[in-house]
């Protein structure tokens, strides 16, 4: 719209406005993008979901100044809180009190609102950088077994049969306990950390690589990269700028939906006793912690369960939403 | 001229096809889509490629732009074989990335259907820059510039606005004009149009037929029209070659071939055609049966089987043996016109006067 070159003609300029009608309202283009988040915004389940995720990742990054202002330090110990007799709470409900908001640790009397808060942290990171390694080897490796085909993809398709027969549980239990203290630079709770990472996401890839191939089977036989093609394009080109972009939705979601799986499979571990090591608080080894005094402190079983509760069902619910707004044939 | 075994050696044409063919090994057996293909083109001329469906059209298109073989890794490709010289080079024994730099920059390509032939994910404008710099180093600013341009050349109305919106915001006949500003973009020296107009009504495909001889006129590239509308040939070419079963039946100048045509392939492709150009006289004469597999194509001339006339040579010679691109004596100007058939001359001459010609 232009301006009016004088004041004087602002009036006639509006009428002329009126009038034409068009350039007032000129239709605007919508990416697919912010179709799918104006879709997003009205599911309100899905939108709920996203908002108690993204509490949950305020909570991991900013876990210090909570705990500061609402807790004690996760690994101090609060001996007076316990009863020294049976190791548990000396109040009911856990020792929940206005000092302790989530109660206190059988026989040591640590807070449980900061190991819970913590927790999220290991939890959260663990999740996303496993999926961020199997989004990225599973796009990767899928887009160019199903673009290249032949025995690229024979060999591809085959590694991932195997990595999905594969007992990847055991695996791990048995691979972190012979994984040496330090490494890669990294000591402690770190390295075990960096292990979660990798193998949880090294054995998620060819879920993601399964999809990847599939949908650039049916993407490389589209015509626009054969016109693409026709117009002089490289191979690293029609893969990463031609069918790359098709392929963001349905990894965003799968994305989306493994980030749950892998919290619960780092809780998992973690219980087994295959996570992090204490005294690094995670979800898991709470839980693990709490089975041998559950009958007489439930709480402290109850708050880190409902912890991965929340957080997988917000992930899921968020993913689902996810889903439904990118899905092209989904009403608008 | 073509039907001489080639000699080796870089030709004086722009465009050159000696002997194309394009096999495809499938389950069923082996496809042969192109057969034997020679025609040659120059800059500034159009050649329209027709035939029915399955003639092998497109894939002689696909086969001169050298898609056959791209991003194919272990798999059963095509067999090519032939030659193909494109000003001075030959592109089948040349080195791939070599080809892959002069698509789009010597040669381009327009596609049939203008929506799926443009990513549904950027915008036209975003599409025609990258077309542009894949060739050209130049920034984006530059290149957009390029593209507003373009898109102004084919008729988009307001490009400066539109150059921003999406394929799926653009009409049909728009698309296929931003399809030909994106081929164009380069200036190529030869434009292939796959059947560029099937996709439109008929109102938009005359002015899109309108806008590639302007263009044509205006660049001085050869163009290669493929088509199944005798109409869309009339309109744009300077020669016609006529495909059938994978293989030329006949080739020569347009107005040779529309105003004697040799072949019974032809007569039936003319009869098939509504004029208005003409007093309307009877029902329109399809041409017999379907096209033939081009896994089994019929022995001796592939036509035989819908040929009205395959018992008129004798010895049912059009049963056993192919029949030869030969000249036609005393064609028009001088320009060679040639036709694959093994009725003799003079009943092929006859033919198409008495029985043929009053009735189209």
């Amino acid at each position: 719209m232009t301006a009016p070159l004088h004041d004087t003609n602002a009036a006639e300029t509006a009428a002329v406005d009126v009038a034409a009608g068009v350039p007032a309202k000129a239709i605007e283009g919508r990416s697919p993008w912010r179709i799918a988040w104006i879709r997003l915004k009205r599911d309100k389940v899905a939108l709920t979901g996203g908002i108690v995720v993204l509490l949950l990742i305020l909570v991991a990054i900013f876990a210090p100044v909570i705990v500061g202002l609402l807790g004690h330090p996760p690994n101090e110990f609060h001996e007076e809180t316990i009863d020294p007799l049976f190791s548990t709470p000396k109040e009911a409900w856990g020792g929940i009190s206005s000092d302790f908001l989530f109660g206190v640790e059988p026989g040591n009397g640590r807070d449980v609102f900061s190991r819970v808060v913590y927790g999220a942290r290991v939890s959260l990171l663990v999740a996303f950088l496993a999926a961020v390694v199997a989004v990225v080897i599973g796009t990767v490796l899928g887009i160019v077994a199903g673009y290249f085909g032949g025995w690229i993809d024979a060999v591809v398709s085959r590694v991932m049969d195997l990595l999905l027969a594969f007992p990847q549980l055991l695996f791990i239990i048995a691979l972190v306990s012979v994984v040496p203290n330090s490494l890669w630079g990294l000591s402690g709770s770190g390295v075990r950390m960096a292990v979660l990472i990798a193998v949880i996401g090294f054995f998620g890839w060819p879920y993601v690589g399964r999809i990847v191939r599939g949908q650039t089977l049916s993407l490389r036989e589209r015509e626009y990269v054969e016109a693409a093609r026709s117009l002089g394009a490289g191979r690293l080109y029609i893969l990463f700028r031609e069918l790359l972009p098709n392929l963001v939705a349905p990894i965003t979601v799968y994305a989306t939906l493994m980030i749950p799986t892998n919290v619960l499979t780092e809780a998992a571990l973690s219980f087994l006793g295959a996570g992090v090591k204490p005294p690094t608080a995670s979800w898991g080894q709470m839980l693990s912690k709490a089975v041998s005094t559950y009958e007489a402190d439930p709480m402290f079983m109850i708050i880190p369960g409902l912890a991965i509760f929340v957080t997988v069902l917000a992930f899921n619910l968020f993913g689902d939403g996810v889903r439904d707004a990118l899905d092209p044939k989904g009403s608008r | 001229m073509t039907t001489a075994p080639t000699a080796g050696g870089a030709p004086t044409s722009f465009l050159e096809v000696r002997d194309l063919r394009i096999h495809f090994p499938t389950d069923d057996g082996l496809v042969k889509s192109v057969d034997g293909l020679s025609f040659r083109l120059e800059k500034g001329r159009t050649l329209g490629i027709v035939g029915e469906s399955g003639s092998g059209k497109s894939v002689t298109s696909l086969g001169i732009m050298g898609l056959h073989t791209v991003g194919q890794y272990g798999r059963r490709k095509a067999r090519i074989s032939g030659e193909i010289w494109l000003d001075g080079k030959e592109l089948m024994s040349a080195d791939p990335d070599e080809v892959r730099r002069l698509r789009g920059r010597e040669m381009a390509m327009i596609f049939q259907d203008p929506l799926s032939a443009m990513h549904p994910y950027f915008t036209v404008g975003a599409q025609i820059v990258e077309a542009y710099r894949v060739h050209h180093d130049v920034d984006k600013k530059t290149a957009r510039t390029r593209a507003v341009e373009l898109l102004d050349r084919v008729g988009i109305p307001q490009p400066d606005r539109r150059v921003d919106d999406y394929p799926h915001q653009f009409s049909g006949g728009m698309r296929q004009r931003a399809m030909i500003a994106m081929a164009l973009v380069n200036n190529p020296e030869l434009l292939i149009a796959d059947e560029p107009t099937t996709a439109l009504d008929v109102t938009v495909q005359a002015q899109i037929l309108d806008l590639i001889r302007d263009l044509q006129k205006e660049f001085g590239s050869a163009v290669i029209v493929i088509t199944h509308d005798l109409g869309v040939v009339a309109e744009l070419a300077d020669d016609i070659l006529v495909m059938y079963g994978g293989r030329c039946v006949e080739r020569g100048p347009a107005e040779q071939v529309f105003h004697a045509p040799q072949h019974p392939y032809t007569w039936g492709l003319l009869g098939s055609m509504p004029r208005i150009d003409r007093e309307q006289t009877e029902r329109l004469i399809p041409v017999k049966g379907s096209p033939p597999s081009l896994i089994n194509v019929p022995d001796g001339c592939a036509f035989n089987p819908r040929c009205p006339y395959a018992d008129l040579p004798k010895g049912g010679i059009t049963r056993t043996e192919r029949p030869e691109l030969r000249p036609v004596p005393d064609a028009g100007d001088g320009r060679p016109h040639l036709t694959a058939c093994h009725l003799p001359q003079q009943d092929r001459t006859r033919i198409w006067n008495e029985e043929i010609a009053p009735k189209l």
